[in-house]
């Protein structure tokens, strides 16, 4: 190669290395600041700060929503399988928020490590599939007695 | 291999090969695109959780891809504008920032309509939107910092830089869904495993990619080709193409 390209090729090689440790380095120390949720480990573990808002995320554990009949007033655990939080929320729910679903929820977590939601997204996985292959799979679990989310990998948080 | 590289460094050479290809991209690409989404659109099963609303990955899949996959293209353009002073590469960076400034566009917007009926909100600042947001301001500053210099030669060194300097935004979109929590879920594809979707959901989606893959190539001929036809103007071989209509 010409000496002079290759002087050029070093320079634009070492701009892009220089840049990238650079990029590297500062979303490492802001990578609290990225992370759209705390998951229930970090909650659990004092991690987040508490009555500051912030999200809240992981699965909803399966048999702990519990409905208020009188009003909008939801309760459930939200898990990623080594801890969960309790949350609350009065609100209306979207379409995809079932027990096993993945939820992102904006709120503040009370002294009594309750989280106080005031807007619950659902979460979607990465799982595509068409209604009959997912209801032959929950027939197969049940046939078997496992249950639905043994079938399909859970979402990574 | 030298040999086409030094051909492919000549706009009048890339004038003349590219008319040859151009109509089989646009066919190919829109027998790939039509059948793919029209597949995708009225024939693919729904999927057991979201019913008909996540049809819409036949369209947002293809243009988010691609809009990666084009900026990829423009910083390798970049790279060889800086280093081996070509001019095609710089005609070939000013030619698609703006459809990959249209693709992202497309990508937030339908991205922005799936997420209000999946998510319950239409935007959330979570690394994967956010990065993506970004590239979309990059694709703006790479054509508005090309409007604002007159020189050519400045102009396609300054650009050269930008887009190398923004391309740091790439890997962080596409792995932004496993460094960090977000909303947006992970990666559905990926290349050492199966796709978590059936055969009767990604084939389609495979072909519109593809398609999407052609028409883009179409799309960059013709756009290098203007470019090419107003740099050159003043030669004699396009004199000759205007008047004759040959190359």
């Amino acid at each position: 190669m010409h000496p002079i390209r290759k002087k050029r090729l070093t320079i634009v090689l070492f701009l892009l290395v220089g840049l990238s440790v650079a990029v590297a380095l500062t979303t490492y120390a802001l990578r609290q600041n990225i992370n759209l949720f705390y998951d229930p480990s970090q909650i659990s573990a004092g991690e987040a700060p508490v009555d500051v808002r912030i999200r809240a995320g992981g699965m909803v554990e399966e048999g702990s929503v519990v409905r208020d009949p009188e009003s909008l007033k939801v309760e459930f655990l939200v898990t990623d399988f080594n801890a969960s939080v309790p949350v609350e929320y009065v609100g209306i729910l979207p379409d995809l928020f079932a027990e096993g679903q993945g939820i992102v929820a904006m709120g503040r977590l009370n002294n009594k490590g309750r989280f106080v939601a005031d807007q619950v997204l659902a979460k979607h996985d990465e799982n595509y599939m068409p209604p009959e292959v997912a209801n032959a799979l929950e027939k197969a679990s049940k046939a078997e007695n496992k249950p639905m989310s043994g079938t399909a990998k859970p979402a990574t948080y | 291999m030298w040999q086409f590289f030094h051909k492919l460094g000549s706009p009048k050479w890339f004038f003349g090969i590219s008319t040859r290809f151009m109509p089989w991209l646009l066919a190919g690409g829109l027998l790939l695109l039509m059948s793919g989404v029209i597949w995708g659109l009225a024939f693919a099963p729904k999927d057991y959780l979201q019913g008909n609303s996540y049809r819409i990955i036949f369209i947002h899949v293809p243009t988010a891809f691609m809009a990666q996959s084009v900026y990829i293209m423009m910083a390798s353009a970049a790279l060889v504008t800086l280093v081996w002073r070509m001019k095609l590469a710089d005609v070939f960076v000013k030619a698609v920032a703006p459809v990959g400034l249209i693709l992202t566009f497309l990508a937030l917007f339908t991205g922005a309509v799936w997420g209000k009926p999946t998510w319950g909100t239409w935007w959330i600042w979570d690394a994967r939107l956010t990065s993506m947001l970004i590239l979309l301001f990059l694709y703006g500053g790479v054509i508005a910092l090309d409007r604002a210099i007159n020189d050519e030669k400045s102009a396609a060194r300054a650009v050269a830089v930008l887009v190398l300097v923004g391309v740091v935004n790439i890997p962080i979109i596409k792995y932004s869904v496993e460094w960090w929590n977000t909303l947006h879920q992970p990666a559905t594809f990926k290349l050492t495993e199966k796709p978590s979707m059936p055969a009767e959901m990604w084939v389609p989606l495979l072909l519109s990619v593809l398609g999407l893959y052609l028409i883009f190539g179409w799309l960059a001929c013709v756009r290098m080709q203007t470019e090419i036809l107003s740099r050159e103007q003043r030669t004699r071989w396009v004199k000759e193409f205007v008047t004759k209509g040959r190359v």
